[in-house]
């Protein structure tokens, strides 16, 4: 990366570097506002550190000096760790997250935690409990959710680097409206310890950059087994930057022939179908794959209707419901002020005074799906659908090496246009859901900007633990389109970074 | 969104279940909300799942075990740090138990 290996030289130190981020942040942020918390003293403390650890001659680390920020889901033993939630206005965390500890190994200098949508719940942003973040390409819309924070201040230049987390398209789909890189890792491929927990058999934390060689290079630094938690994978995660730059003879890509019905933008379809074509110049075939179970139509009513989502509500509901069962005023959160008869009253108030609307409904309706009388028809069902969703890209990696697919059916929608009807809102996330509901490795890069100026996003998908191939492919598309950093035209004004 | 509600008595239900106070018009909201959203659930009543376990998890780990040595944890001052009310080493809260 051109900045760490600035600052290794001594060509630039890291304090100017944390300084020059920080005055982006202050520049940008009142029309952004990406951030729930800016930690400058502490940055720039660190920041002095790696220059004096590089004056020495000590090794300052392969993202030594690189400014990054992280997502307000992920706790940090600095500051507060909040979920963007009024639930946990006020939460300092214990312990810092793998994924944080990791990427601060490797030199980074945190800048501080971005905004979210409360919990992780929401394609938007929209459902922070501390406001909303504007798309940098344009103010009035969405950066997407739910790490539109990390994305915006990734796309704002108000950082190098961010990361993020990816439940249901969290990573991918923010990634995709705000024109920046974003991958979901294989399941277990990167800790979550210290990831505050909402779908916790598909939650992963991820990189978001301006490129995809910056991404393999956060990947590397964050990915690994990590004793701490029970579901990382015990394989060594390769060194994904050694082979980014390596030609991919042979290179199968599938398109499946179910997500390009009616559903998808005109827009979004012809870039995608270009980028098909990039792939095909570049010398790899180009074939049609089938995912039935994770096929998209219209019904009657002209909605658009989709077993994975369904599938993936009731799962990530479900989860969502047992894990934020924990915030009850006792341990830590908030507490309601007023006189209470007994515990669950305390309980209830507490909880009905911390979250918001969006959290409320997905608790409820997952409370709903794993009670008695519903379990077998609704959560026991989608596990079962699960097996098949996976089972169908398990088919198509049989005759291609990687999945072509949109990140989202639209570019950035208005801020406030999907907000009254919640069913609209999850299905911004059709083309994402299906990944974490079988684990799969999926990489967000922008293909192109719309006839408005807003970015598009392609995903390719792999099979587990091909993270490798993923970001190869990625990087091929990036060097034979020439799409890659994309700048919003509010920065391309500031001073080169 | 459909016309189709959840009748009010069994939102209150759900409520209490999740431990979360709801407020009439909140009851009244959701009704409408929910009802659309399960029944969108519902379409998975068309696929045929006769002979398919369910999976909960995409990777097939298990049995994930650690060494049974003590490693160091949080002091019970961490643990309590962020507690909204307490006495000591102890979080406080309204009697649990009843008179009866």
């Amino acid at each position: 990366m051109d900045l760490n290996a600035g600052i290794a030289s001594g060509e630039l130190s890291a304090e100017e570097a944390a300084k020059a981020y920080l005055a982006v942040i202050e520049a940008t942020e009142p029309k952004v506002a990406a951030f729930n918390e800016v930690h400058a003293e502490r940055a720039l403390e660190r920041a002095r550190r790696t220059d004096s650890r590089r004056r020495s001659g000590d090794d300052i680390g392969p993202l030594g000096g690189v400014p990054v920020a992280i997502k307000a889901v992920l706790c940090t033993q600095y500051g507060k760790t909040t979920c963007s939630s009024k639930m946990l206005a006020n939460f300092r965390a214990p312990y810092t997250a793998a994924a944080v500890e990791k990427i601060e190994e490797a030199g980074a200098i945190v800048l501080g935690k971005t905004n979210m949508d409360e919990f992780a719940m929401g394609s938007s942003t929209e459902n922070s409990g501390f406001g909303v973040t504007h798309n940098p390409w344009d103010l009035d819309r969405v950066p997407g959710g739910s790490s539109g924070g990390s994305a915006a201040a990734v796309a704002a230049r108000q950082c190098v680097a961010a990361l993020g987390s990816d439940t249901g398209g969290s990573i991918r789909q923010p990634a995709a409206f705000c024109g920046v890189v974003g991958l979901k890792p294989t399941y277990g491929r990167v800790s979550r310890y210290g990831l505050v927990a909402y779908g916790s058999s598909l939650d992963q934390v991820g990189p978001m950059t301006r490129d995809v060689t910056d991404c393999a290079l956060v990947s590397r630094a964050i990915s690994g087994h990590d004793p701490r938690d029970s579901t990382s994978l015990p394989a060594e995660a390769p060194d994904y930057l050694a082979s980014i730059n390596t030609p991919m003879d042979g290179l199968r890509v599938g398109l499946p022939r179910e997500f390009y019905s009616d559903a998808l933008d005109a827009e979004v379809n012809q870039a995608i179908h270009s980028a098909a074509g990039v792939f095909r110049d570049a010398g790899a075939e180009v074939l049609e794959v089938s995912l039935p179970y994770s096929r998209i139509d219209r019904d009657a009513g002209g909605n658009l209707s989709s077993y994975a989502v369904a599938c993936y509500y009731i799962v990530a509901m479900a989860e969502a419901s047992s894990n934020l069962a924990r915030y009850d005023g006792v341990h830590y959160g908030h507490r309601t002020a007023r006189d209470v008869d007994d515990i669950i009253e305390l309980y209830s108030r507490s909880r009905a005074e911390g979250f918001g609307q969006e959290v409320k409904r997905r608790i409820m309706l997952g409370t709903y799906t794993l009670s008695a009388g519903y379990y077998d028809a609704y959560y026991n069902k989608a596990l079962k659908v699960r097996r098949l969703i996976k089972g169908d890209f398990d088919q198509a990696f049989k005759v291609c090496d990687i999945i072509l697919c949109p990140a989202a059916p639209t570019v950035a929608f208005r801020i406030g246009e999907k907000a009254g009807d919640p069913l609209t809102m999850y299905l911004a996330d059709i083309y994402t859901i299906s990944v974490n509901l079988a684990g799969l490795p999926g990489l967000s890069l922008p293909c192109g900007l719309s006839r408005a100026g807003l970015p598009i996003g392609m995903q390719l998908i792999g099979p587990a633990l091909s993270e490798e191939t993923v970001l190869r492919a990625g990087r091929m598309f990036e060097k034979a389109s020439g799409v890659a950093r994309l700048k919003p035209p509010m920065i391309q004004g500031m001073a080169a970074n | 969104m459909s016309d189709k509600r959840i009748d009010l008595d069994t939102v209150r239900h759900i409520g209490r279940l999740s431990r979360i106070e709801l407020t009439d018009e909140e009851v009244r909201t959701f009704s409408g909300q929910l009802a659309a959203i399960i029944g969108y659930f519902g379409k998975l009543q068309e696929l045929n799942t006769d002979n398919v376990e369910p999976m909960a998890h995409a990777v097939e780990l298990s049995d994930v075990f650690g060494d049974d040595v003590p490693q160091p944890s949080l002091t019970p001052g961490q643990a309590l740090a962020n507690a909204p009310q307490r006495d000591g080493d102890f979080f406080k809260v309204p009697k649990v138990i009843g008179d009866s």
